[in-house]
């Protein structure tokens, strides 16, 4: 069989089809001997995937193309696109279902009715289930499809590898998978935006790995002397999640066949390495990573060059530098020492300043364009985007001052915090993003429709400022009525009457949550008829939209 | 191929490029806005003066306890020592006085109030409901029927010591499980179940044996629930006849009470509330209406 064949089969396909092959087999040991259902069930689809795996390398090899695939054809580089390709159809897949679970929690806050009494759909399961949804598989492949396009374009060079980038986009989604299906059926190690136990937390190391090394690979591969910001920034949020990832997730299992597993940090340590992960999570994840997206697509998309180079290297240091310190201020008041608290929110005020580097960058590369955003509506979700971010990044360091967070600590004005940034900044940028990536991708001159594009850009703009308005009215609500003391020195209200006052903002809130989702759904349409029947690019092989390099 | 010496001016703000080029994306050799630059500094300032004044930075052992001498932890028990104090003034009155003195005093019933619903409303209402109204298997307080009976002093008792909360003061008597434990028929249930419900005012089960019922409830439940079926709050038997049943006045409710009944527990709050507290919310819930 092989004698036909013009190739051998290569270290890596032989490499990935052995260790999938390992893993499809502890999988299947597994499964059959444990007692925990959802452990045979996880390790299942594990078997299940790793097993397609090795299908698909081997009929790649047996009917795919004989020949190693070039590196360059007509002098210009042979890029990958397939696995980005995936990465941006799985985002708006898990963005849609990640933003629809948001909008079921935020209405079962105001209606506890739809809890349903069943374990699968409480509050308690669907929580984690919407913040993973929308963080790490929307977010994530978001960063995925555009860190893999933004990369090999702008190092002029061919990501590495045949397997290894299919790898890492499905050995990511299916990361995303058990976690998701994980949360549902209870398997949780209860620890906020780390929830996935410690099989799904081994498997992402290994492809968060792999990921490390096809970025490396393409940044050695490059055919420019220098690296783009969008990469240096790519870099930081990669190598530090995986840092963040392995230092959270140090637990020991109960039993290799069993999904519960024990943390290594005990009391206040815990609770440290947590808010040290949870707050550079955000910064490293969703402030870094998008701020990579940024600086790619803002000025492509504006034309313009970027504003200053130098503020990009200075921003660029003093915030992956300072970001990494405030994490205690999710701690103030608690067991953690007044010290760890009080250099957590001193590095907050500090970090003010480098975040809003990134903003002024953003903002004043569009300075000479501001005439497209009246015609333009992808540019206009960046740029407002870019002001959510600042808008965000001013409100977190505030917050994090001890005399401020006495008030906003656990009320709803963090969950409007967080969303102003979540919806606002990596929603509206994503949506840029990918609003640019789509056309580009299938080769098409155009969106299918500027006029839809509008459309949801304007029903989530009013979802975002309902949402974040309800939330800061009813967050500062709660922490006013929680200290109020009437004359003769006790509370003046219990917990359950402050519960009673959120209604009508949740019921505000979930307006907005639905308007988001509608654009959301507006936005999957309208990509889906871009690649569906969008008018080609003529025969030129260099996307729209990029300007060709001027060999 | 992009390099340094590819340096251009750009036209619309006449700014030169740093001569990079990736992708077509350049980059404008602008330097940083002065206000950031400043407000970058004036940050670094403002946290190297919060270092000084406050603890802050971690030392090999122990940290920099700062210039005021400020502790979040003295604070916070100075506050509720402060607030303690301040409530002194009625609260050792209303340790002093008996719970009838407390009713019949208008200023110390005002505190009282005050403190008992403060308490109520954090401590009470996740099982007895914000309007004091309870659930199923959680009593309603605002009605006059009583378990443990409604008197000042035995409301007073209940909170103290719960309900068989374990704690050696505790009101105990548990029902029996006639129909887990076997000391009952299926149909022996029935029928007195049947008779329990007739009496209740209930339709009894079909062509059931009313006769042997009342028997039945002679020989096993009177003792408790008393021959008038009134019950008897001194162990916390629920009268039969009442209108309000704990876990549900129907048939089959009733049923599966006899045959499998729960026992529910209140805690012991003496250790958990303080002594004005415990006779404030003594008072206040006796003041719902239905106190006897």
């Amino acid at each position: 069989m092989a004698k036909s064949h013009a190739r051998m089969i290569t270290i890596e396909e032989g490499f990935f089809a052995l260790f999938l092959t390992v893993i499809a087999f502890v999988c299947l040991i597994i499964a059959g001997k444990t007692f925990d259902q959802v452990m045979a069930f996880h390790t299942g689809i594990g078997a299940l995937f790793a097993a397609a795996g090795v299908f698909y390398i081997f009929k790649n090899y047996f009917e795919g193309d004989q020949q190693a695939v070039p590196q360059e054809i007509d002098g210009k580089p042979n890029y990958n696109l397939g696995p980005i390709k995936f990465a941006s159809v799985a985002a708006m897949f898990w963005g849609v279902a990640g933003f629809l679970v948001g909008l079921i929690i935020a209405s079962q806050l105001a209606w506890p009715a739809l809890n349903f009494d069943l374990p699968w759909t409480n509050f308690g399961r669907m929580r984690p289930l919407h913040t993973s949804a929308v963080i790490f598989a929307f977010g994530g492949n978001v960063l995925l499809a555009t860190s893999m396009y933004v990369v090999q374009r702008t190092c002029r060079a061919r990501m590495p590898g045949g397997v290894l980038p299919w790898f890492v986009v499905l050995g990511y989604n299916a990361f995303i998978v058990i976690a998701g299906t994980g949360y549902l059926l209870g398997a949780t190690q209860g620890k906020e935006y780390a929830e996935p136990e410690w099989y799904a937390d081994l498997w992402l190391t290994i492809v968060w790995v792999a990921y490390l090394l096809l970025f490396l690979g393409t940044l050695w591969k490059r055919k420019e002397p220098h690296i783009y910001v969008a990469n240096w920034f790519y870099l930081a949020f990669i190598v530090t999640v995986a840092m963040l990832h392995i230092t959270n997730n140090l637990t020991i299992p109960v039993s290799i066949f069993s999904t519960q597993s024990v943390i290594v940090w005990s009391g206040v340590q815990d609770a440290m390495v947590q808010w040290w992960y949870g707050h550079n999570a955000v910064g490293f994840f969703l402030t870094a990573g998008f701020l990579a997206i940024m600086y790619y697509f803002v000025p492509k998309r504006a034309d313009r060059p970027v504003y200053s180079y130098r503020l990009s290297i200075v921003h660029f240091w003093a915030l992956i530098f300072i970001y990494i310190w405030a994490g205690p201020h999710h701690l103030h008041y608690t067991a953690l020492p007044q010290w760890a608290s009080t250099l957590g929110a001193t590095f907050s005020i500090i970090l003010w300043m480098p975040s809003w580097g990134g903003m002024i960058n953003g903002l004043m590369t569009l300075s000479g364009a501001w005439d497209k955003l009246r015609t333009d509506p992808v540019l206009r979700m960046m740029v407002v985007s870019v002001a959510f971010y600042g808008m965000s990044t001013f409100e977190g360091p505030l917050m994090s001052l001890r005399a401020v967070n006495s008030l906003s600590h656990y009320t709803d004005w963090t969950i409007g915090h967080v969303h102003s940034g979540a919806l606002g900044w990596v929603g509206y940028i994503s949506f840029g993003a990918l609003y640019c990536l789509i056309p580009w991708l299938w080769n098409k001159k155009s969106l299918y429709s500027l006029k839809l594009v509008d459309w949801h850009f304007w029903l989530s703009t009013i979802g975002i400022v309902l949402y974040i308005t309800a939330m800061w009215v009813s967050g500062i609500m709660q922490g006013l009525m929680w200290r109020a003391y009437d004359a003769l020195g006790f509370l003046e209200y219990s917990f359950i009457e402050s519960v009673d006052a959120m209604y009508p903002f949740y019921v505000i809130r979930a307006l907005g949550g639905a308007l988001f989702v509608v654009g959301a759904l507006i936005m999957a349409y309208n990509l889906w008829m871009t690649v569906r029947h969008g008018e080609a690019e003529e025969a030129d092989t260099v996307p729209a939209g990029s300007l060709a390099a001027a060999e | 191929m992009a390099d340094i010496h590819n340096k251009e001016v750009d036209k619309l703000s006449g700014v030169e490029t740093t001569g990079h080029e990736w992708d077509g994306l350049k980059e404008l050799n602008n330097p940083l806005p002065k206000w950031w630059l400043y407000s970058f500094y004036i940050c670094i300032v403002w946290a190297i003066g919060y270092w000084v004044l406050y603890p802050s930075w971690p030392m090999i052992s122990g940290y920099t306890s700062g210039v005021l001498g400020n502790s979040q932890r003295a604070d916070a028990i100075a506050a509720y020592e402060a607030g303690i104090e301040a409530r002194s003034e009625f609260a050792d009155k209303i340790v002093a006085a008996s719970l009838e003195e407390i009713k019949a005093d208008q200023s110390l019933l005002e505190f009282a109030s005050a403190n008992g619903a403060a308490a109520f409303g954090d401590n009470c209402a996740p099982c007895h409901g914000t309007g004091a109204t309870g659930f199923e298997g959680y009593p309603n307080l605002q009605d006059d029927t009583w378990i443990w009976g409604g008197s000042l002093d035995k409301i007073q008792t209940s909170i103290l010591y719960g309900i068989r909360s374990g704690h050696d003061e505790a009101h105990v008597g548990d029902m029996p499980a006639f129909g887990r434990d076997e000391l009952l028929s299926r149909e022996e249930i029935d029928q007195v179940a049947s008779f329990v419900a007739q009496k209740a005012g209930l339709e009894p089960k079909e062509g059931i044996d009313l006769a042997a019922g009342e028997t039945l409830y002679a020989d096993n439940c009177a003792a408790c629930h008393g021959d008038d079926l009134k019950g008897i709050q001194d162990v916390g038997a629920p009268s039969l006849v009442s209108a309000n049943y704990l876990y549900g006045k129907t048939l089959d409710a009733i049923t599966a009470q006899i045959r499998n009944p729960r026992n529910g527990v209140m805690p012991a709050w003496e250790a958990r509330l303080d002594p004005a507290t415990i006779k404030s919310l003594t008072v206040y819930v006796h003041s719902f209406g239905g106190g006897q």
